[in-house]
């Protein structure tokens, strides 16, 4: 058995909107979920490439690696500017003094 | 020429390096200046250890012999590292409340600090990481190998150097790693060697990869054109494979002990995670990036049949290039030496916390946790722990042969450790995840991990080729690589889909069908909604009389030092004066979590348990967990809080009330004694000066007696007006210090001789005196008068059949700190109180001052911005005098 996580305490019931700023914040936290979702599908979409034994002309592995390291450097990139984004919200957070 | 001996110089001088940069980076940190060893790079770079040995050499022999297929395993990480945001913040997050020492902890932790899930996961981890540090023996044999072959002359016994590779790295994890007890604390001599290494490697890899490609293959253009026409030149890898390992080397970088212990334990700052959500991909790109290229000119240059594995050493040998060969041997070395390192590490604390500990406690009795020095234990079982471990490793690689079967453990152990993870992402995000379904869930996977892909991976001796061919007793579709029927799979594909999937549903089923016990449902709600409610559970209750026996075992534990400062700590959050806190829930539960970061989350449950005697869950604690709208219980709950709350008050205003009239009686008493104390000398004063002008013909010796007697009385008095004018000048504040620079030890030399100077009784004083050699910069005087009145109190007051004074001193960042103890029978607790009081005397008649001394301490301590204080637990009266080293003016 367990108990029903849904049901969340009566209490003020909160606004409709969100202010502009802590709109933003949100979003942002909702890229953070989905970059490793398109992470998973980018390094996915190689296992769509014909494989080499049924034409002989099958992907070079040149490109293959130039399509999975790109990949992986815009990914780093996202990471990155995400990272920074991150750190301007913790920041207006203290200073704020508002829970996220 | 670059012999095997040059490479061993070089070896060692390398070894000689890192003990150096860790023996420094612990200095550093010691003495408080190594805040840069906290920064976000060592953290991004120490947990580069992800990439061993295995990935070093392996990878380019993964992809001569696969292609790209080898980048799954940096794939993986790389997604869990930009999923750091709901991922791995929330498992620090965890970690860091709950003062985790590991993974076996964690999973321990939240599933109501159950010890049988913790020696599960434990046994699970010792076993996937054995072979996996016996890998690493063979990738610095075979390295070795290679230099030995090329120089014929050198003296190679490849048992021998395995032998002294694993001893070494023993011994360097046991000085740098179990060094101090709290496994919370950073091990920053490690942490800074790793980080060290993790530069070292990619630098070697990056070198190789540069010199393959501009200094063989002729620039970029000839090298991609040259990779397209090898042999692995076709994208053609296996979906399931690569999909499977993306999968496993990501469950991995979360559950990997090692990983754990460099993620998790040892970070210092939440925030360190932004960085490495970034860098660290950065890294593992780097690190992969001329991987194919290396592969590839190795292929085509080296001889048909020779060891890809080993390309990164070949190919710049085969051209010659010995110095850059011997960079990457270091590279290599330096993987395989990290990790081994780091891996004993966290599976001693994991065999220590878990396995020795309760076994210790069970024999040792309820008294376990009060006697005995558990914190010698703990240091000697870790110790120990690593030494086994190490010598796991070792005769796993020589049982095995140290033959090519090695080479595919790697993804076996993935796979063992990965059993771990259904339990560890289920504890983090569902609540409704029980120790129950954990247990079935990592049973099940273990037991099919076994079945399926260890036992049959391992060769004949361990599983007969008939039960693989037609499974046990001719159940076919029991067969352990074509399990239900399902055949012609890549046999870890096949366990790890099997394994994995079945190990989740028993979980998810155990977990649905199963009840948690409540200290279960508060650590899942603990730990489910770590960002909502920091604070962890309260369900100790416990009595004052508690108080001191949890003093003891906390200083078996932690040592003397750091439990009285946590104590007083916790006594001065309480607002009190005392030493001992009030045993509240929120102590008691801050305690446990002290002492989970040195013994374990499972053990010092147990431990405050068998001193305070079970836990209670109090209702505020369920309502949280049940989240129902029960607001009539809610409010009830906060009335019984309050409730207690008062009474605590009442208590304290009791306590106070109780001082008040005693000190109110004390001050008639001393009046009392001070007319009394007055009245004697000045009576015989007077008789004997009447005597001496009344009386004729006294003879001379007469009138010196009566004089002397007369000069006695008056001294009496004079003394004692003294005191009250000493004690009232310094109340008022009005007094002058006479500010000198001197040693404790100087000090405290005039201080014993003074005090002991003219007495018959024979206390025996005990000083170290090489710890005393502090400087000091305030009144030598007044804290040599302070010193002398500790010591003459001890003289006249010890009722020990021989006597002994105990004078012990340390430097505690920036003040000194003083212990006077002796041997004998204690203050009672009720007058501990008293003791510093104007005109309080123990016990009536014993004292023969008017009980103004230690008062006069007091104060003389006050001004000169130290304290002193009564030191409880320490089986007889002690007192602890502290003095800043320079004194400031106070601001008072």
């Amino acid at each position: 058995m367990s108990i029903s996580e849904d049901r969340r305490p009566q209490g003020v019931r909160p606004s409709l909107f969100l202010e502009r700023q802590s709109y933003r914040r949100r979003r942002l936290s909702d890229a953070a979920r989905f970059l490793p979702i398109l992470g998973a599908a980018l390094f996915a979409i190689p296992l769509l490439w014909p494989g080499s034994d049924e034409a002989g002309d099958g992907i070079r592995l040149s490109s293959a690696i130039l399509y999975i390291f790109v990949c992986w450097a815009v990914l780093i990139g996202i990471s990155l500017v995400f990272g920074f984004a991150a750190r301007r919200m913790a920041t207006q957070d203290e200073t704020d003094q508002r829970p996220d | 020429m670059a012999t095997l001996n040059v490479l061993i110089l070089v070896c060692l001088g390398y070894v000689v390096l890192l003990f150096g940069v860790a023996f420094a980076a612990d200095r550093l940190a010691a003495a408080g200046r190594g805040a840069w060893l906290r920064s976000p790079l060592f953290y991004t770079l120490s947990l580069s250890i992800y990439c061993t040995a295995w990935t070093f050499y392996g990878a380019v022999g993964n992809a001569a012999r696969s292609g790209l297929e080898f980048v799954t395993i940096y794939l993986g990480p790389t997604l869990v590292m930009i999923s750091w945001w709901w991922g791995l913040r929330k498992l620090v997050r965890v970690g860091r409340s709950q003062r985790v020492t590991s993974i076996a902890d964690l999973i321990s932790s939240r599933y109501g600090k159950s010890n049988t899930l913790a020696i599960c996961v434990t046994v699970l981890a010792v076993l996937g990481g054995t072979p996996y540090i016996a890998l690493q023996l063979q990738s610095i044999t075979l390295s070795f190998s290679i230099f030995a072959e090329a120089d014929p002359t050198g003296l190679y016994r490849e048992g021998s150097s395995v032998f002294w590779v694993a001893a070494g790295l023993a011994v360097f994890a046991i000085l740098f790693g179990t060094r101090n007890l709290d496994a919370n604390e950073r091990h920053h001599g490690v942490v800074t060697a790793i980080a060290l290494e993790s530069v070292v490697k990619l630098f070697a890899l990056l070198a190789v990869g540069i010199f393959v490609v501009w200094g063989v293959a002729g620039g970029l253009g000839p090298m991609l054109d040259q990779i397209d026409s090898s042999e692995i030149g076709q994208w053609n890898v296996d979906a399931g494979r690569w999909t499977t390992f993306v999968f496993l080397s990501a469950a991995c970088f979360v559950c990997l002990p090692r990983m754990f212990q460099v993620m998790v334990v040892e970070n210092s700052d939440e925030a360190h995670l932004r960085t490495a959500a970034w860098a660290f991909p950065l890294y593992l790109l780097l690190m992969s990036l001329f991987v194919v290229p290396i592969a590839v000119v190795g292929l085509d240059l080296l001889p048909e049949g020779s060891n890809p594995d080993l390309f990164v050493l070949t190919v710049p040998l085969s051209q010659g290039n010995e110095w850059l060969a011997m960079l990457s041997f270091i590279g290599g070395f330096s993987s395989a030496t990290s990790m081994v390192i780091v891996t004993a590490m966290a599976l001693s604390t994991m065999v220590s916390n878990h396995v020795v500990m309760p076994i210790w406690l069970s024999t040792q009795g309820g008294a376990g946790s009060v006697s005995g020095d558990v914190r010698h234990v703990v240091l000697m079982a870790r110790r120990i722990s690593i030494a086994v471990v190490m010598a796991l490793g070792f005769f796993y690689y020589r049982l095995s042969g140290g033959g090519a079967a090695l080479a595919s453990i790697g993804f076996i152990a993935f796979a063992g450790i990965s059993q771990i993870l259904p339990a560890l992402v289920g504890g983090l995000f569902w609540r409704g995840a029980t120790r129950t379904g954990a247990l079935v869930g990592l049973t099940v996977g273990f037991v099919l991990w076994i079945y399926t892909l260890l036992l049959p991976e391992m060769g004949g001796g361990f599983m007969s080729g008939t039960i693989i061919q037609n499974g046990p007793f001719g159940l076919e579709w029991l067969r352990p690589q074509a399990l239900f029927g399902i055949e012609d799979m890549d046999p870890i594909v096949h366990s790890v889909m099997w394994s994995l999937s079945l190990n989740t549903v028993a979980f998810c089923v155990a977990s649905l069908l199963s009840f948690p016990s409540p200290l279960e449902r508060l650590q899942g709600a603990q730990f489910v909604n770590v960002f909502d409610h920091s604070v962890a559970p309260r369900g100790w209750s416990g009595f004052v009389a508690q108080s001191e026996d949890l003093m003891i075992m906390t200083q078996r534990i932690l040592g003397a030092g750091p439990a009285q400062d946590f104590f007083q700590a916790e006594s001065e959050r309480q607002g009190g004066r005392s030493s001992l806190p009030e045993p509240t829930p929120a102590f008691l539960e801050r305690l446990e979590r002290e002492l989970s970061g040195s013994v374990g989350a499972a053990t010092a449950h147990a431990m405050i348990g068998q001193i305070v005697g079970g836990s209670s869950v109090s209702v505020e604690d369920l309502l949280a967990v049940a989240d129902e709208s029960a607001q009539l219980l809610e409010y009830s709950s906060q009335l019984e809080t309050k409730s207690a709350e008062l009474t605590r008050t009442a208590r304290q205003l009791r306590d106070a009330n109780t001082k008040l009239t005693q000190i109110s009686e004390q001050k008639d008493n001393f009046l009392g004694q001070v007319s009394h104390e007055l009245r004697t000398p000045m009576t015989s004063i007077r008789a004997f000066s009447e005597i001496m002008r009344d009386t004729d013909g006294l003879s001379p010796e007469e009138q010196t007696r009566y004089a002397a007697i007369i000069h006695d009385e008056a001294l009496r008095l004079t003394r004692l007006l003294d005191d009250l004018l000493d004690l009232s000048v310094l109340e008022s504040g009005r007094v002058n210090l006479n500010m000198g620079g001197d040693t404790l030890r100087s000090v405290l030399d005039r201080a014993v001789s003074s005090a002991l100077a003219g007495s018959s009784s024979g206390i025996e004083v005990r000083r170290s005196k090489s710890a005393e050699r502090i400087p000091l910069h305030t009144d030598l005087d007044r804290l040599g008068q302070v010193f002398i009145n500790l010591i003459s109190n001890a003289q006249k007051y010890c009722d020990a059949d021989e006597p002994v004074l105990t004078i012990s001193a340390h430097d505690v960042g920036g003040q000194v700190v003083v212990d006077f103890a002796d041997n004998g029978s204690g203050i009672p607790p009720e007058a501990r109180s008293m003791v510093f009081e104007k005109f309080a005397r123990v016990s009536g008649e014993k004292a023969g001052g008017a009980g103004l001394g230690l008062a006069i301490c007091r104060e003389i301590m006050q001004r000169l911005g130290g304290e002193i204080t009564y030191l409880p637990g320490q089986g007889g009266p002690a007192f602890r005098v502290r003095v800043p080293l320079a004194y400031r003016q106070a601001a008072q």
